[in-house]
C-alpha cells in the first residue's frame, strides 16, 4: 500500500520537476520583460511544488531518501512524468499551449486532490490549489492572445496545439495505482477530471478562434518509465553536477 | 521667457537642500541626459546579468538551489523593469532604451561580460558582484532623482539577500571537499578582479564623477568605494578559508585601510570595448530573445487593439 502511495506521489512530483525544469530554460529570454518574470515564476511555483511533493515520498518510502536523492539519482526509466513534460521548450505558442493544457489538468486534478484523506497530499493540494489558478488564467489569457492575434501567432498556435494534443490523453489514462488510491479515498477520479478539462479546452480554444484538432494518434508511456528521446538529455543536465560529484553536500 | 539660469540655481539650491526632484519639476538637460544614461545603464545590466546566472539554473545541485537561483534571476529582471520605469519618467521609452543596448550604443556592467565556468562562480557572483553592487547602489537609494531613489531602495533590500545566498552558498563548498574548496577557490580567483574593477575608473579618470556628485546623483569616489569594497571582502574571505588573488593585499595600519595590487586597466577598457569574453554571446542573446519575441509582442498588440475595437462597436 505504501509502494502504491509512494509512486502515486512521484507521478505528481515528477511532473512538477520536469514541466519546471523545462520552464526555467526561458529564464532571461522571454518575449518581453514582464512575460520573462512570469514564466520564471511559473516554473519557481512548479519546483516548489516538487520540492513538496519528492520531500513527502520519500517519506512515504521509508528508505531515507531526499527530494534531491530522489531528483538527482534516479534514472530516466524509473521517472513517472507524463511525456508532454520533458518535450523541448519550442517557441512561446508551444509553451503556451503546453502550458495551457497542464495549467489546465493542474487545476482539476488539485481541485479534486484537496479532499484526500492523506492528509499532507490535502494541504499540498490547497496550496498548489491557489497557484494553478493563477497559471491557469494566465495561459488561457495567452492561448486567446496568441490564437486572435496575428496570422503569425494564429498559425503558431494552431502548430502548436496540434504538436501536443496527442500527449494529453495520458493525463487521463488510470491505471492500478489511480485505481486503488481512488478506493483509498486518496486519488481523484480521472473520469471527472477529464470532463471538467475537455469543457475549459473547449471553451478557451473557440475564445482563441482555434479549430480543436481530431485525434489520429496518442503518445504516453511516461508512467511507465517510458519517456521521449528528450529525457536524457534533460536529466544528463539538471544531475551533472550531483553525478560527477556524488555525496557532497551543496 | 524663461530664465533658465535663475531655474538652474533654484535647482541646485533645492538638490543642495536635499530635497528630492520629481519627474514634472524643470531640470537642466544635461542632469535628465545623464539620469537617462545611468539609469538605463543600471537597467541592461539587470537584464543581461541574468545571462551568467541564469546559465546555471538547469544544473542547480539540488531543488532548493535551483529555487533560490531561480527566484535571484528572476529578481534581476524585476529589478529591470523598475529601472526601466524610472528610467521611462525622465520621457524615453523603453522601446528607445533597448535598441540603445542593442545597437551598442548603451552600456552595461561588464562584469557580465566574464563566463560562468562552474558552480561556484555562483556562490562568487552573489558574494563578491552583489555585494559591489550593493557599495555603489546603497548611496543612490539617496540619489537627488526620486524615481531612481525609490527604485533603489527596493533593489538594495533584494540585492542584500542575494549576497547572503552567494556567501552561504560558497561557504558551503568551503566546508566541503577538497574538489568543491578548489571549485569555490578557482571561482573566486576569476571574479575578485573583475568585481574591484565594478567600481569604475579610478577617480583621476573618471569622466562623469563631479557634475554627478554636484547633482547628488552621486555621493562617493570610486575609489573610496573600491576600497571599502577590499576592507569588508578580506575578513569574510578569511572566514571562507579563500585566498584573494592579489600578491599586494596587506594590512595598512598607517591608513587604516587595506593596500591593495593594480587594477590591470588595460583589461578593463578593453571589457568595456566590446572585447571580452561574453560581449558578443551577451549581446546576441538578448537581441535574440528580443527578435524571436518580436511576433509575440505584435499579437498581444493586435490583440489589445481588436478588443478595443470591438468594444467601441459594442458602445456604438
Amino acid at each position: 500500500m505504501s509502494s502504491d502511495l509512494f509512486q502515486y506521489i512521484i507521478r505528481l512530483g515528477d511532473n512538477a520537476l520536469i514541466n519546471g525544469q523545462r520552464l526555467a530554460e526561458w529564464c532571461g529570454r522571454g518575449p518581453f520583460l514582464e512575460e520573462d518574470l512570469a514564466l520564471a515564476n511559473t516554473a519557481l511555483d512548479l519546483i516548489g511544488r516538487a520540492r513538496m511533493l519528492l520531500s513527502y515520498a520519500g517519506e512515504v518510502e521509508g528508505q531515507g531518501r531526499s527530494e534531491d536523492d530522489l531528483a538527482y539519482f534516479r534514472n530516466e526509466r524509473e521517472f513517472r512524468n507524463f511525456l508532454i513534460m520533458e518535450l523541448p521548450v519550442g517557441d512561446f505558442a508551444f509553451t503556451t499551449a503546453r502550458q495551457f493544457f497542464v495549467d489546465a489538468y493542474d487545476y482539476y486534478y488539485y481541485r479534486a486532490l484537496q479532499d484526500a484523506t492523506d492528509t499532507t497530499l490535502a494541504a499540498i493540494a490547497a496550496k498548489t490549489l491557489k497557484e494553478c489558478e493563477y497559471h491557469l488564467r494566465h495561459s488561457s489569457e495567452w492561448m486567446v492572445r496568441l490564437g486572435d492575434g496575428t496570422a503569425q501567432s494564429q498559425a503558431r498556435l494552431t502548430r502548436a496545439v496540434a504538436e501536443l494534443m496527442p500527449f494529453t490523453p495520458e493525463f487521463f489514462a488510470a491505471d492500478e495505482i489511480d485505481q486503488v488510491m481512488q478506493e483509498q479515498g486518496i486519488g481523484v477520479d480521472l473520469d471527472t477530471v477529464a470532463t471538467l478539462w475537455n469543457n475549459e479546452v473547449d471553451r478557451v480554444l473557440r475564445e482563441a478562434a482555434l479549430a480543436r484538432p481530431p485525434l489520429s494518434f496518442t503518445r504516453g508511456g511516461g508512467r511507465q518509465g517510458l519517456h521521449s528521446e528528450h529525457m536524457g538529455f534533460l536529466l544528463a543536465e539538471m544531475q551533472s553536477l550531483q553525478r560527477t560529484y556524488p555525496g557532497l553536500q551543496w | 521667457m524663461t530664465d533658465t539660469t535663475a531655474l538652474a540655481a533654484m535647482f541646485q539650491q533645492r538638490i543642495d537642500a536635499e530635497e528630492k526632484i520629481e519627474p514634472r519639476d524643470w531640470m537642466p538637460d544635461a542632469y535628465r541626459k545623464t539620469l537617462v544614461r545611468q539609469i538605463s545603464q543600471h537597467a541592461h545590466s539587470e537584464i543581461v546579468g541574468q545571462l551568467p546566472e541564469g546559465n546555471w539554473i538547469t544544473r542547480a545541485p539540488t531543488l532548493r538551489r535551483k529555487a533560490i537561483l531561480l527566484a535571484k534571476v528572476q529578481d534581476e529582471g524585476g529589478h529591470g523593469l523598475y529601472l526601466y520605469s524610472a528610467a521611462e519618467t525622465l520621457g524615453v521609452s523603453r522601446e528607445e532604451l533597448i535598441d540603445q543596448l542593442h545597437s551598442g550604443k548603451a552600456k552595461y556592467s561588464s562584469i557580465f561580460n566574464y563566463p560562468t565556468l562552474t558552480w561556484a562562480d555562483i556562490g562568487a557572483i552573489g558574494w563578491l558582484v552583489d555585494a559591489a553592487a550593493i557599495l555603489n547602489q546603497i548611496p543612490l537609494c539617496r540619489c537627488s532623482y526620486g524615481p531612481y531613489a525609490r527604485a533603489m531602495v527596493r533593489i538594495c533590500k533584494e540585492e542584500s539577500f542575494h549576497m547572503r545566498q552567494g556567501y552561504e552558498l560558497l561557504l558551503t563548498l568551503c566546508r566541503g571537499s577538497e574538489q568543491q574548496r578548489g571549485m569555490a577557490q578557482d571561482a573566486v580567483n576569476r571574479w575578485w578582479w573583475p568585481a574591484l574593477m565594478m567600481f569604475g575608473p579610478s577617480d583621476t579618470d573618471s569622466t562623469h564623477s563631479v557634475q554627478s556628485m554636484q547633482w547628488k546623483i552621486k555621493r562617493f569616489s570610486n575609489d573610496d568605494l573600491r576600497q571599502k569594497f577590499v576592507d569588508q571582502s578580506v575578513p569574510q574571505a578569511d572566514h571562507l578559508g579563500i585566498t584573494l588573488p592579489d600578491p599586494d593585499l596587506k594590512w595598512n595600519a598607517a591608513r587604516g585601510h587595506y593596500d591593495f595590487g593594480e587594477i590591470d586597466w588595460e583589461e578593463f577598457f578593453r571589457v568595456i570595448a566590446g572585447n571580452g569574453p561574453c560581449n558578443h554571446e551577451r549581446l546576441s542573446a538578448r537581441i535574440k530573445a528580443h527578435e524571436d519575441g518580436a511576433w509575440v509582442r505584435e499579437a498581444a498588440l493586435a490583440y489589445a487593439d481588436k478588443q478595443r475595437q470591438r468594444a467601441q462597436k459594442a458602445a456604438a
